[in-house]
């Protein structure tokens, strides 16, 4: 065991190493501490005087340098959100003496309503970082400019900041797509990378403004500049500049939209206008409209109230948020469906006099013509609008087919890629009515879907988007709103789109487009009025939508409750037909009259963008519209 | 073979009566295997450090809150380390060196980019860690694991081994590159080898080749590595810089005076001046606000620790375990005085972090860790096999 004795001598030895190697670390921690203490000694006693000269004269500030927000065009390059210089009121609290006598100072100099001084206290105590400058109000004039000038000295810790701030040229028109900037407010302070927003008061609220921020924001810079103890710079010691943020071409086309909102005519309703092969959204509107400019300055309470209060809801998109049943517009869906699922072939008839009945009920479902249509195969229930037809498609699907089918085109969720605040409509299933009502689907229910009435509901984005899908003969686009993000076009297949819809006859596609187009031109074509002098082939379809109830918190008087219960309008619309540039969805709140009003506000769309100057305008259509108003048709 | 015998249990301690604490009663804290002592300074010390951050956050008390848990999750890892037995560390240094060293090199392959450096690796959704911050415990493991079934003082053999185990991490933390780390995670592991007896001669010798690399390091030394280096030697140069932090932060100090101005009242830190100063450099703060004083009074606060983790160290009955402990306790005081001569400007400006004071959890969790397997080196003394 000679291993062993020298294991003990060793442990030994080790031992006493490892005390001595410690002792000298001991040493060298002291003397390393000695080295610290002495220098920090040196510092805070022998040149404390210095320091503190330093620390307290001259002192050196980090400012941030907002950057520039990207600009926003139409596909065209017309501008449609630009920054526009102002002045701004801001205020450093912590350099500010007594923040009452300031702010009661501030309004006497500006002149401002007595209201505005309980808003200026608000803004001046927002949480915020230190010595950061919350911002008072904006857009100042030149006058108060000067008044606050001159009164400098009494202000320490005001400044006038020049700023840019956003500024929309057709704000009504373009406000729920493009949205709007404002003030960052708490809850989004939280959130925000501090750095980046060191210096910005805008943030994007909603629409492209909002789902682009992070392009459109830009990267903050910095400038180190010496002050006075009052804060007052003396000069600059070096910058770091800004980088602008990106500049965005939408695919709007502005005179499109422009002609949508004329269209309207003061209507409540939207106009949605897709490319069907690259997805792009032409047009998107929804009437009424707002200024969105009133927002990024700060709209004043009572504007805002009136906005909010307004019963035709102009603050509401419309076109991404709006629930229609979307009424007959959806049969050249089902019937897809039906041809899909082997349910029907295009030329399968069925014998309609004039309502449905389920086995062992009844009770008649009707059509809207009341001693029916006869004999009526696909392309003819497209074009009449036979109601019977689609009540023994739907049947024969039966709902879940009918929901699997009907989710293949988008309905019941978000289709577009870069809308923000999409709804996703509502396409009722079995599971969906179990989870909410905690009931069994019946099958009348199904007859109704069928048709588009019942729990069914629509956005005017998801028609359209449908109608694009249908118009590519089942190949799907996502829509989106961006053309191009820095001057970079955005790729072209983005993710999450639906799988194409696959027909076992591509000829079949035609059968359906020949039905859509004989509801324009056919001799029984709902919309044959409006398919007059078509110039190219355009395939549509009608739909009305009952308006069942209103809320009950809305007081309406006796003509506005007439006007209020008129059946909505729809059309759906594609052109030209064989090779298709423009898919359109249209809807008008309480037009009345039936659908007609919709499908001319559709061919004035595919007009415009067809056959582009010698296209009819707003005006024309209004007097079309007019003249049809005497006579009134059905579905 | 080597690795085989690595696991044998422990070296006997030369015979020695245990000292009567055959008929004491064990306290309440010898049977949670915690050291009361150590326990109570680190817990005043991150006391002091959240009413630091509070006002190096510009009064963030969400920053409070989210650091007082991290403090929490270490201090768990802590009481956690402390029951396991030193043999159980021992068992698996390799395997955590090995693991260690293969994460590095995933890192190396697939890591995450952040901050224009490869420091992390992720499981997306799952966890995400830096493998560098794991290897400033695992590599003096290793070496103390490696030492411990050598003769010592080590052979030229056994040093070369060491200088391997060694060299293959930090070079792998060098080159994502986090030169910082690297550093920490060498002098850790040096450590161990000058405590095991290094001879003199030796020592001499690598000191006068690490003075011959200095310029090669130099040339392979990244620009903001070096910009750090130059700032250093004469801040004035560039004062909007790298010299920036430098200014400010001895302003900051410098202006604290002997009492400071009160906390919360620092001009200079309340001012965004200082730059980092949550992190880093957050013991500016700490010296404009409580002045020389609180500097002294922090100061003392860690040498009550380095000094209670010594003694630990030196009562440990094996040679692993001093080792290990003595590395983890002199480490600790290299962290603070790179952090505080860097602040106070007596040395470059690299990323080390005020130990339990600075903002961030990872660094605090390995602290943490390492004074967790100290408690159990020393606790587990009268358990060990005689």
């Amino acid at each position: 065991m000679p291993q062993r004795r020298d294991t003990l001598k060793n442990s030994e030895q080790e031992l006493r190493i490892f005390r001595v190697r410690t002792l000298l670390a001991v040493l060298v921690v002291a003397t390393l501490t000695s080295l610290l203490v002495g220098r920090l000694a040196y510092l805070q006693i022998v040149q404390h005087e210095i320091y503190t000269t330093r620390s307290e004269k001259n002192r050196v500030r980090v400012e941030p340098l907002p950057p520039n927000r990207g600009l926003i065009y139409d596909r065209n390059g017309v501008l449609l959100a630009e920054n526009r210089p102002t002045y701004n009121l801001t205020l450093v609290r912590e350099r500010v003496d007594s923040l009452d006598e300031t702010l009661a100072l501030l309004v006497e100099l500006l002149e401002l309503p007595e209201e505005d001084v309980e808003a200026f206290n608000v803004r001046s105590r927002q949480r915020q970082r230190p010595f950061q400058p919350a911002l008072l109000m904006s857009d100042l004039s030149e006058e108060q400019i000067a008044r606050l000038a001159v009164n400098r000295h009494r202000l320490p810790g005001v400044e006038v900041e020049a700023q840019l701030l956003r500024y929309y040229p057709d704000s009504e028109v373009m406000a729920h797509t493009l949205g709007y900037v404002g003030r960052i407010n708490v809850e989004e302070l939280q959130s925000l990378d501090a750095g980046r927003y060191a210096g910005t008061h805008f943030i994007g609220k909603t629409g492209v403004e909002r789902f682009y921020e992070e392009e459109l924001h830009g990267e903050a810079g910095l400038r180190k500049v010496e002050t006075n103890a009052r804060g007052r710079v003396l000069r600059e010691l070096g910058r770091t500049d800004p980088v602008p943020g990106e500049n965005i071409t939408l695919t709007i086309d502005k005179s499109l939209q422009t002609l949508a909102y004329e269209l309207m005519d003061g209507r409540r309703g939207s106009i949605v206008a897709i490319a069907p092969a690259t997805g792009e959204i032409l047009a998107m509107v929804s009437t009424p409209g707002f200024d969105s400019n009133q927002f990024v300055t700060g709209i004043d309470v009572a504007s805002y109230r009136g906005l909010q209060e307004d019963l035709d809801l102009p603050l509401f998109n419309r076109s991404i948020r709006g629930h229609y049943p979307p009424g007959s517009t959806i049969k050249p869906f089902l019937a897809l469906a039906g041809l899909a699922d082997g349910v029907i072939t295009p030329d399968s008839t069925i014998n309609d006099p004039g309502y449905y009945q389920l086995p062992n009920d009844s009770r008649r479902y009707r059509n809207w013509l009341r001693w029916g249509h006869g004999r009526v195969d696909l392309e003819r229930s497209l074009a009449v609008s036979n109601n019977t037809y689609y009540y023994t498609l739907a049947h024969d699907l039966g709902i879940d087919n009918l929901d699997k089918r009907m989710s293949g085109f988008g309905f019941g969720q978000r289709v577009a890629y870069d809308v923000q605040g999409e709804s996703s409509g509502l396409m009722p299933s079995r599971e969906w009515k179990r989870e909410r009502f905690n009931q069994p689907w019946y099958p009348g229910e199904t007859l109704s879907v069928g048709i588009g009435q019942g729990y069914w509901q629509v956005t005017p984005l998801q028609l359209a988007s449908a109608t694009a899908t249908l118009a590519n003969r089942g190949h799907w686009v996502k829509p989106r709103l961006a053309l191009q993000i820095g001057g970079e076009p955005l790729p072209q297949d983005l993710p999450n789109t639906l799988d194409d819809i696959q027909l076992e006859n591509d000829a079949w596609w035609d059968r359906v487009f020949s039905g859509m187009e004989k509801v324009l031109n056919g001799s029984e074509g709902t919309a044959r009025r409006t398919g007059v002098g078509l110039e190219y082939r355009m395939g549509g379809k009608s739909g009305t939508a009952q308006v069942f109830s209103l809320g009950q918190d809305q007081r309406y008087n006796a003509d506005e409750l007439e006007e209020r219960l008129r059946d909505h309008a729809l059309f759906m619309a594609f052109a030209p037909v064989d090779d298709p540039q423009i898919a359109v969805s249209v809807i008008v709140e309480n037009a009345g009259g039936g659908s007609t009003h919709a499908a001319h506000l559709a061919r004035a769309m595919t007009d415009a963008w067809l056959l582009k100057d010698e296209a009819p305008d707003a005006e024309d259509v209004r007097e079309v519209l007019q003249e049809d108003n005497a006579q009134v048709e059905g579905n | 073979m080597p690795w085989q015998t690595l696991t044998r249990p422990l070296r006997r301690h030369p015979v020695r009566p245990p000292d009567s604490g055959i008929a004491r009663r064990k306290s309440i804290w010898e049977r949670i295997h915690i050291d009361p002592w150590l326990l109570g300074l680190l817990v005043i010390l991150m006391a002091g450090g959240l009413l630091v951050l509070y006002s190096a956050s510009g009064q963030r008390i969400e920053s409070v809150i989210a650091q007082a848990i991290r403090f929490g999750v270490a201090l768990a890892v802590m009481a956690f380390l402390a029951q396991l037995s030193p043999t159980t560390f021992l068992r698996w240094a390799p395997i955590a060196y090995g693991a260690g060293v293969v994460m590095l090199l995933a890192v190396e392959i697939a890591g995450d980019i952040g901050m224009g450096a490869k420091r992390w690796l992720e499981i997306p959704g799952v966890i995400r860690f830096q493998p560098s911050e794991m290897m400033k415990l695992a590599v003096p493991l290793m070496v103390a694991a490696y030492l411990n079934r050598c003769q010592l003082p080590p052979r030229l053999r056994d040093i070369v081994v060491c200088a391997v185990i060694i060299g293959l991490p930090v070079v792998l933390t060098a080159i994502q590159p986090d030169l910082g780390t690297s550093l920490l995670v060498a002098s850790a592991a040096v450590i161990v080898v000058l405590l095991a007896g290094l001879s003199w001669r030796l020592i001499g010798f690598v000191g006068a080749l690490l003075g011959a690399c200095v310029p090669i390091l130099w040339m392979n030394m990244h620009n903001y590595q070096r910009q750090r280096v130059l700032t250093f030697l004469d801040p004035e140069s560039d004062p909007l810089g790298s010299g920036w932090n430098i200014i400010q932060s001895t302003t900051a100090i410098g202006s604290g005076g002997l009492w400071g101005k009160g906390w919360l009242e620092g001009t200079q830190s309340q001012l965004e001046f200082l730059p980092e100063r949550h992190t880093d450099f957050i013991i500016a703060v700490l010296g404009e606000e409580f002045g020389l004083v609180g500097m002294l009074i922090l100061l003392a606060l860690y040498l009550m620790i380095v000094g209670r983790g010594l003694w630990l160290a030196a009562s440990s009955q094996d040679t692993f375990g001093r080792l290990f402990a003595g590395s983890i306790i002199l480490t600790f005081f290299i962290y603070v005085f790179v952090n505080v001569g860097m602040v106070s400007g007596i040395l470059p400006v690299v990323g080390v972090p005020l130990p339990l004071v600075s903002y961030g959890g990872t660094s605090s969790v390995t602290l943490l860790a390492g004074f967790g397997i100290l408690m159990s080196i020393h606790a587990h003394r009268r358990l060990l096999p005689r």
